[in-house]
């Protein structure tokens, strides 16, 4: 491997080389062909700001193939890496030789990317793919006029409002009522509309009480959300409750913003 | 020993808890040699020196202070050697210090590797008295058989001195998310061999393990709502497990003879203990609070004496009998409270607590349950939570965020030599069984 100090030699040499002829051909006059361009850097087609730092490994390619997939079809990683002693690609493919392919099923639009060490340091790559959802099939025949409902997932999201709670609580603050006030109007109206239709409700907490403990608070958490809920006249049995803890967090920063963002209810199509 | 152990009133306490009396034994271990098996013996020699010291058992005799001679066979050792080495004198005085010393040799035998090895205590009289062990050992002529017969002699030298089970053969359990998915996990005690046990593409937690090793139950979210799920540690493959209808089962546990499950579920609305056969089924509901109660822990001594989590309030660990009666608080109400395990000798309780910091910082303690005293054993390196106790009683596995994500270390039931197991996505819920 090259020293720093040798690449530096070597490129001004060259440098200087190339100056001397240029300043050589035009006092001489007499050319007739110009003088060749210098040749492109190594690995011009790689990714990332830092891929030509001298003595790390190179990331000499690293696509994904094709760039663009329907839901459900399938991909090729293809990857080729140079002066690395450990190659890696997160999303759960792990370490990978130098050269390689991986064939993936993405189900969502994903960035790779790929961890190159070597002794002089760590090179990163990346390749997305993006996936599109495929066309849908043909609507079911069907007498009635088609249902411009939308669907529960869809409902579910624009009509229902999550609900906070304080630490180490299921105690339903004021403003958690009047959310559920308009929460209730709206499950009836989504359960006239999709009458095979159940709903979860998710009980989930801040990160700070333990893992276990908080699988106790987010049942409670739903079970009271629910149980107000019903006393609304939303039907009992189209309702059911999920905890997750701290499992699921909907954010992760250590402020009590987020904090109270996590501890909710929040609702969730059934399956 | 770490600076807020002596806030505590040091060895008064450490005493207390560890029932410790005396220095440990010196141990000099001289490097073994080979004959045809010479090229495995710098695996054998670390692999010696490393599971005696990891024991905690032992002060380990540097090097640096040997005689000249070192001995390979009993016949090499006699009664004096003018400080050189071949007498055992020479190793218990100044400078070595050592009050026992193990030696030996390996050799290739008919294809095999043989181990001679000797154990002595330098601080008899007579060779004869001094001799304590001379056991025999045979392994594949490879790095692997070195290392096999290596831990196989640190083994039997720790149970001479312990009497406790070793940690040859444990395993953790653990859940990973290394394949993308929340799965149960499996490595050696210490690191190797890391695998994933479950598939089941979902969000699966809280492991625990049977006392005899074969079984793991755990919450999975694999049927929509959290669930126990059991199954078996050598083929993966799903036991039987009858789940109340409940929106919430988990946190089990099972008891010492591993015939019972204790575990938490919201059957009855708020989630409370119950205790069920092993295969979920003949349940009845143990505690009746008007506060969550989850995490059972029967004392693997005392089958009347059962650790929980609960509140009112801020979560605290108490106690109760089997059926849930007599209930106390354990901890003494400060900061938050989680994560009971029993030592295996049913004396002390590892725990996670916040008191002394911030709500959600947790840190390890161990609490000697007869008198209430505790010891803290990490100090803020980010969240340390899940202790759980080796099957030797001097180690605890447990997830740390020092490092950033959630990773799985162990470390000796004081606090000293931590050790990372775990690199790859986020490890965490660790539990150590027998196998």
């Amino acid at each position: 491997m090259k020293t720093l100090s040798q690449v530096r030699l070597s490129r001004l040499t060259s440098f200087t080389l190339i100056a001397i002829l240029a300043i050589f051909a035009t006092a001489c006059g007499k050319k007739k062909t110009p003088l060749p361009p210098p040749p492109p850097p190594p690995s011009a087609n790689t990714n990332g700001p830092s891929m030509n730092t001298p003595g790390k490994p190179v990331v000499a390619e690293f696509t994904g193939e094709p760039s663009s997939v329907e839901r459900g079809q399938s991909a090729q990683l293809r990857w080729s890496v140079t002066g690395a002693t450990e190659i890696s690609i997160n999303h759960g493919i792990g370490t990978v030789p130098a050269t390689g392919t991986r064939s993936i099923t993405p189900t969502e639009t994903t960035t790779w990317t790929l961890t190159a060490t070597g002794p002089a340091g760590t090179t990163t790559g990346t390749a997305t793919i993006s996936v599109t959802n495929p066309a849908p099939p043909p609507p079911p025949p069907t007498n009635t006029n088609r249902n411009p409902k939308g669907t529960v997932e869809t409902r579910v999201q624009s009509d229902l409002q999550d609900i906070l709670f304080d630490y180490d609580s299921n105690n339903l603050r004021d403003d958690a009522r009047a959310i559920l006030q308009a929460d209730a109007e709206a499950l009836k109206r989504i359960f006239a509309d999709f009458p095979t239709a159940t709903i979860y409700v998710e009980g989930h907490c801040d990160e700070r009480g333990s893992a276990e403990y908080n699988l106790g608070l987010g049942d409670r958490r739903a079970s009271a959300t629910r149980e107000f809920l019903t006393q609304q006249g939303v039907p009992v049995d189209r309702l059911k409750t999920i905890s997750f803890g701290k499992e699921r967090p909907t954010c992760t920063e250590a402020t009590e913003g987020c904090y109270q963002r996590n501890r909710r209810a929040h609702f969730a199509a059934g399956q | 020993m770490s600076a807020a152990l002596s806030a505590f009133g040091q060895g008064k306490i450490e005493t207390t808890v560890f029932g410790q009396n005396g220095a440990k034994p010196a141990l000099a271990v001289i490097d073994f040699k080979g004959t045809g098996s010479q090229q495995y013996m710098a695996a054998f020699n670390s692999t010696l020196f490393s599971d005696l010291q990891n024991s905690g058992l032992f002060e380990m005799v540097s090097k640096s202070v040997f005689p000249l001679n070192n001995p390979q066979r009993p016949e090499d050792l006699r009664p004096e050697d003018n400080r050189q080495g071949f007498a055992l004198q020479d190793w218990q005085g100044a400078p070595t210090k050592a009050s026992h010393l193990a030696f030996g040799y390996t050799a290739a035998v008919n294809g095999a590797l043989a181990l001679y090895a000797n154990l002595y205590d330098t601080r008899q009289p007579n060779l004869q008295a001094a001799q304590l062990m001379t056991p025999r050992y045979s392994g594949s002529l490879d790095e692997a058989g070195a290392i096999k017969v290596a831990h196989e002699f640190a083994n039997d030298i720790i149970q001479k001195f312990g009497g406790a089970a070793s940690l040859l053969g444990s395993r953790i359990y653990y859940i990973s998310t290394r394949g993308g998915f929340d799965e149960v996990w499996v490595m050696d005690w210490d690191g190797n061999n890391q695998k994933q046990l479950t598939n089941l593409k979902s969000l699966s937690i809280m492991p625990t393990v049977s006392p005899d090793g074969s079984r793991i139950a755990f919450t999975t979210y694999a049927k929509g709502t959290p669930r126990i799920m059991m199954i078996n540690t050598d083929t993966g493959r799903p036991l039987p497990f009858y789940n109340q209808e409940a929106s919430l089962n988990t946190t089990p546990s099972f008891t010492p003879d591993g015939k019972q499950i204790y575990y938490a579920s919201s059957a009855a609305g708020l989630a409370q203990i119950f205790a069920a056969n092993i295969d979920g089924q003949g349940f009845r509901r143990i505690t009746h609070r008007d506060a969550i109660c989850v995490e059972p822990k029967v004392n693997p001594k005392n089958g009347n004496l059962v650790l929980f989590v609960s509140g009112p309030g801020a979560q605290q660990i108490y106690r109760m009998n089997a059926e849930g009666a007599d209930v106390q608080r354990v901890t003494n109400g400060e900061g938050e409270a989680s994560n009971p395990s029993w030592s295996p000798d049913g004396q002390k309780m590892a725990f996670s607590w916040t008191r002394g910091y911030a709500k959600g910082e947790w840190n390890v303690f161990v609490m000697d349950i007869g008198s209430g005293q505790y010891i803290q054993l990490t100090h803020g390196e980010g969240k340390n939570e899940n202790p759980v106790w080796a099957p030797d009683g001097r180690h605890l596995v447990f997830t740390s965020t020092r490092s950033g994500r959630p990773q799985i270390y162990t470390m000796l039931a004081d606090g000293s030599q931590v050790k990372q197991l775990t690199q790859q996505g986020s490890n965490r819920y660790p539990v150590w069984g027998v196998k």
